[in-house]
């Protein structure tokens, strides 16, 4: 979580968005993750996507758990409440801010170590509870923090930078949120800005929990030949199945697309996700599908990317607990109060 | 109570020994709830198998015209419907006193005592012969008992009916087929032996401002009416009863009128590690938040209750406290996580604590518990037992004052944050250890980072030593103010007494209780709160010697007790009660005479 302050760059004649803040306003702390680190680009993606949406900064609450993903909430949004919770249980502390206030927007980052060892319940109860929220993990399939050991999702036969070669199957968050009822089940890369932002626009926008799995290389710890998780392997092996556009409600969808080949999809707020096929034979509503493509691929050591899966009608957590609409944090203490009359008529009842 | 018990008015133990899971239970609470609308204060204590059905269980109910609500340790009547518990049953029955069971059967074993009297009824038969189906007649059979308790022990079958009556409603059929079977069980004591026995009851007017309730139905009653609105849990027993409450009195008294909605949100997590970790969350973003858990959940919550200390968020949680570990004795009664409670996590970590003594309290401490973590930006455990937790007590009418309104604590307004140049979550203005925090989604300049790891008092992350020495420091501090804000010991003091005894929680009733059968007189303290007030110390430095009461092997209170306050170690004798059932005022009665006039080595100082 540590950050170094940054110097403040003069931005005069950039852009603005339409609530008339400029990207530096989206900004947070100088990273001191490693340089070239993919998380980093992730952090940028970030920036981008909140700009490009409109959020209010304040209107944001941040989460993470522990390790080198979980520092970045530090380098992005500095006008955004966050909490570094400690090692897999940023899901817990989620879900219960979420209760409280169920009109802001959550934005968990967390890695593999957080989410698929130490929280890997966690992470799967979230998906259960379908918590309205981002949740990101940055895989990089090592943890770096104490230098270089295995994570959960390393694949079978991966070599690490001591020569070890992993013995055990990976963990697949993607495959593990279609099999609990994920509503939307992503994948990206650290180096496709193109990719990463209209998911993470997306993502943000759905009502629901939406995980999006970024393959983010460790450049200190996992990034030689004999890792599945470098970059090079991932740009080789990458394999974009649905392409995601984004449109703001306000906006008009301008993109020319046949029939059959984009499945546009309205969100909650009116804006729309467009997914374009890549991949004539996918089917993105379709999980068992879904679940067969990823697995065949992965086969074939093809790493699918894309907006794998979306259920935009799936109720979320306030939705299934029936809580009012009003988020819980607003609500006067006489709302809350039954009052000395009821308490007389509780005494009788004990009686 | 005479150790014969022969002749006594409103002042007797029946004690029922049944199955699990063959309705029992609803046939106790007749009995008990009965004695109480006959104004006689009266207390219920399970003694429960952890299983579902088909172990032996146990109810013992203790009328007290004197109000004491310990375990006695005596059995006047026992009522023996287990056949796998009679030997067991029938010897604890106290000299003098009854054995009422089943006569269908053979049964020469219990005819084994002559120090007791023996009262055989046909309750199987009685009940086969008018009743048709199987589970009908093994219920009807506990009514059948109640029937002949009423008749034994001169209470009005008026009495019994109307609270039958309410029970069941507009059920007129259960309402026939019960008093039917408690009227069978009646006829026939009156038929067949001396009624009243010389143990009975006569109706008296001392519980007409009494309720019976257990103190995790209290509790939770507590936090609807502090305000709590998110709760989060792990099934686990004894706390288990708490949420499910909270839950019954939100759907009633919080679902929204217009859209049937709820003004609250419970969630079953998937651990305790989970449950704390939502109220937490809960609690951060501006909401009432609580979790209830027992001993294990203690455990798994540690790391997040030290996270909490660190970030400085507000929870309140209910320690309903069990003997463990493991599955340990997972209904059975402790005081052992006094010291897990305290210093829970690792690193320099201290956690405020309350200790209700009975369901009364555990309300009005529930509500005390929110002001004071929101006041202190700190988890507050409130440290039950499963003897407060799930038996029922007669307790006096909960009031409610319409103007309380909960402390918050300090939290910046829109309005104060909008005049404010820069914001430090961590930056003590007041000097009080307590700094100012806000809620998300107000205003961009209230973000902050909540934070376990280091961080300096404006709210960024730190490494320096200095700065982070500074936040320990200011952490002690806040500590010192806890201990003025926790509530107070409640002191009884007697003319002429040198010696003290200390206790806290549901040691309090024996205590209470033994006090009045002591021949010296003896200065009495009850320690409600954690960090300890000013008055504990004293307390003890104006004693010769102090006994320290306490549910558990290890001394727990006493160790507290020596670790944070500069007391004479030698001066605190403890009396330790620790086999899963309630402490009895005997108990304690018989640690204190034990001592005796030992050489008092301690108390020079």
């Amino acid at each position: 979580m540590s950050y170094i302050t940054k110097p403040r760059l003069s931005y005069s004649g950039r852009k603005r968005n339409k609530l008339g803040l400029a990207m530096r306003d989206y900004e947070g702390g100088m990273s001191t993750l490693c340089a070239g680190c993919g998380h980093d680009s992730i952090t940028a993606a970030l920036i981008q996507a909140f700009f490009e949406l409109n959020i209010p900064p304040e209107r944001v609450v941040k989460l993470s758990g522990i390790g080198c993903s979980s520092k970045t909430p530090a380098y992005f949004l500095n006008a955004s409440h966050g909490i570094n919770a400690v090692h897999g249980r940023m899901p817990a502390l989620a879900t219960g801010a979420n209760a409280a206030n169920r009109d802001l927007y959550y934005i968990g980052v967390s890695g593999d170590g957080d989410s698929l060892s130490i929280g890997l319940g966690q992470f799967g109860h979230a998906i259960r509870r379908n918590l309205n929220m981002l949740y990101i993990i940055e895989n990089n399939g090592v943890y770096g923090l104490t230098k270089g050991q295995f994570s959960a999702s390393a694949d079978k036969g991966s070599k690490a930078k001591t020569g070890e070669i992993n013995a055990q199957p990976p963990i697949d968050p993607v495959l593990m949120a279609l099999s609990l009822g994920g509503a939307f089940v992503a994948r990206s890369f650290s180096g496709d800005k193109q990719q990463l932002v209209p998911l993470i626009k997306a993502g943000l926008m759905h009502q629901g929990f939406a995980l999006l799995d970024v393959i983010s290389p460790c450049v200190t710890f996992n990034d030689h030949d004999g890792s599945t998780k470098s970059y090079v392997y991932t740009r080789e092996h990458f394999h974009e199945t649905i392409h995601t556009d984004f449109v703001l409600a306000a906006d008009e969808i301008t993109v020319e697309y046949d029939e059959g080949e984009v499945v546009p999809v309205d969100l909650h707020d009116g804006s729309h996700i467009l997914l374009r096929k890549v991949a004539p034979d996918y089917e993105p509503k379709d999980r068992g599908n879904a679940i067969s493509y990823i697995q065949h691929h992965q086969e074939k050591g093809e790493i699918v990317t894309g907006l794998l899966y979306l259920d935009e009608q799936a109720g979320d957590l306030h939705t299934t607990s029936n809580t009012i609409d009003q988020p819980l944090n607003e609500l006067s203490y006489d709302k809350l109060c039954p009052g000395a009359d009821a308490l007389e008529e509780i005494f009788e009842a004990y009686r | 109570m005479s150790k014969t018990a022969k002749n006594s008015i409103n002042d007797c133990v029946i004690k029922l020994a049944t199955v699990n899971g063959t309705g029992s239970a609803s046939a106790n609470a007749l009995l008990t709830k009965t004695i109480l609308r006959l104004g006689i204060p009266v207390t219920g204590k399970n003694f429960f198998p952890s299983n579902i059905q088909g172990l032996p269980t146990w109810y013992e109910i203790r009328i007290s015209k004197d109000g004491y609500d310990a375990r006695s340790g005596q059995v006047d009547i026992m009522v023996a419907m287990n056949a796998q518990t009679y030997a067991q049953d029938r010897d604890e029955v106290s000299p003098g006193g009854y054995l009422l069971y089943d006569s269908t059967w053979p049964r020469d074993n219990v005819l084994s005592r002559n120090d007791i009297t023996l009262l055989g009824i046909p309750l199987a038969r009685m009940c086969n012969e008018v009743f048709a189906g199987a589970r009908e007649c093994v219920l009807m059979k506990n009514m059948a008992y109640v029937g002949a308790l009423a008749a034994l022990l001169d209470i009005d079958m008026k009495a019994i009916e109307e609270v039958v009556q309410e029970r069941f409603g507009k059920k007129e059929e259960l309402i026939a087929s019960n008093l039917r079977a408690i009227r069978l069980g009646h006829d026939f004591a009156v038929e067949n032996f001396q009624c009243p026995l010389p143990v009975r009851t006569r109706p008296m007017d001392k519980a007409a401002d009494l309720m019976m309730i257990d103190g995790n139905t209290a509790a939770a009653l507590g936090c609807v009416y502090a305000g709590a609105a998110f709760a989060a849990w792990y099934p686990i027993t004894p706390s288990t009863s708490l949420m499910d409450a909270f839950a019954k009195f939100c759907g009633k008294y919080r679902t929204d009128p217009d859209t049937g909605k709820n003004r609250f949100c419970i969630v079953q997590a998937e651990d305790e590690l989970a449950a704390i970790g939502m109220a937490l969350g809960a609690s951060w973003n501006g909401v009432r938040a609580f979790s209830a858990t027992s001993g294990p959940g203690i455990s798994l919550m540690s790391e997040l209750l030290g996270f909490a200390y660190y970030a400085e968020v507000p929870v309140v949680l209910f320690d309903v406290q069990r003997v463990g570990p493991s599955t340990g004795l997972p209904t059975r009664t402790q005081q052992g996580d006094l010291l897990a409670c305290a210093y829970a996590s690792h690193g320099d970590t201290r956690h405020v604590l309350l200790f209700p003594a009975n369901p009364t309290e555990c309300f009005y401490l529930a509500v005390k518990a929110f002001d004071l973590a929101e006041r202190l930006q700190t988890p507050v455990i409130v440290v039950s037992d499963l003897d407060i937790g799930m038996n029922d007590w007669t307790c006096p009418k909960l009031a409610w004052h319409e103007d309380y309104r909960p402390d918050r604590g300090k939290i910046l307004s829109v309005e104060e944050l909008e005049d404010l140049e820069t914001f430090y979550r961590y930056h003590d203005k007041d000097g009080d250890g307590i700094c100012y925090r806000t809620y998300p989604g107000v205003h961009p300049k209230g973000a902050y980072f909540a934070r376990g790891s280091g961080h300096n008092e404006y709210g960024a992350y730190t490494e320096d030593p200095a700065e982070y020495q500074k936040l320990l420091d200011r952490l002690r501090q806040k500590w010192e103010t806890a201990a003025g804000l926790v509530p107070e010991p409640i002191i009884k003091r007697k003319r002429g007494a040198t010696s003290g005894v200390i206790a806290l929680g549901s040691s309090d009733c024996a205590v209470t209780e033994m006090l009045d059968k002591l021949d010296e007189p003896m200065d009495y303290m009850r320690i409600r709160g954690f960090p300890f007030d000013a008055r504990v110390e004293k307390f003890i430095d104006s004693h010769e010697r102090v006994f320290v009461v306490e549910q558990n092997r290890d001394a727990q209170l006493k160790s507290l007790l020596t670790l944070e306050l500069n007391v004479n170690k030698r001066k605190l004798i403890s009396i330790l009660h620790y086999d899963g059932f309630p402490i009895t005022p005997d108990h304690v009665l018989d640690g204190i005479n034990e001592v005796g006039d030992m050489p008092e080595e301690g108390s020079a100082a």
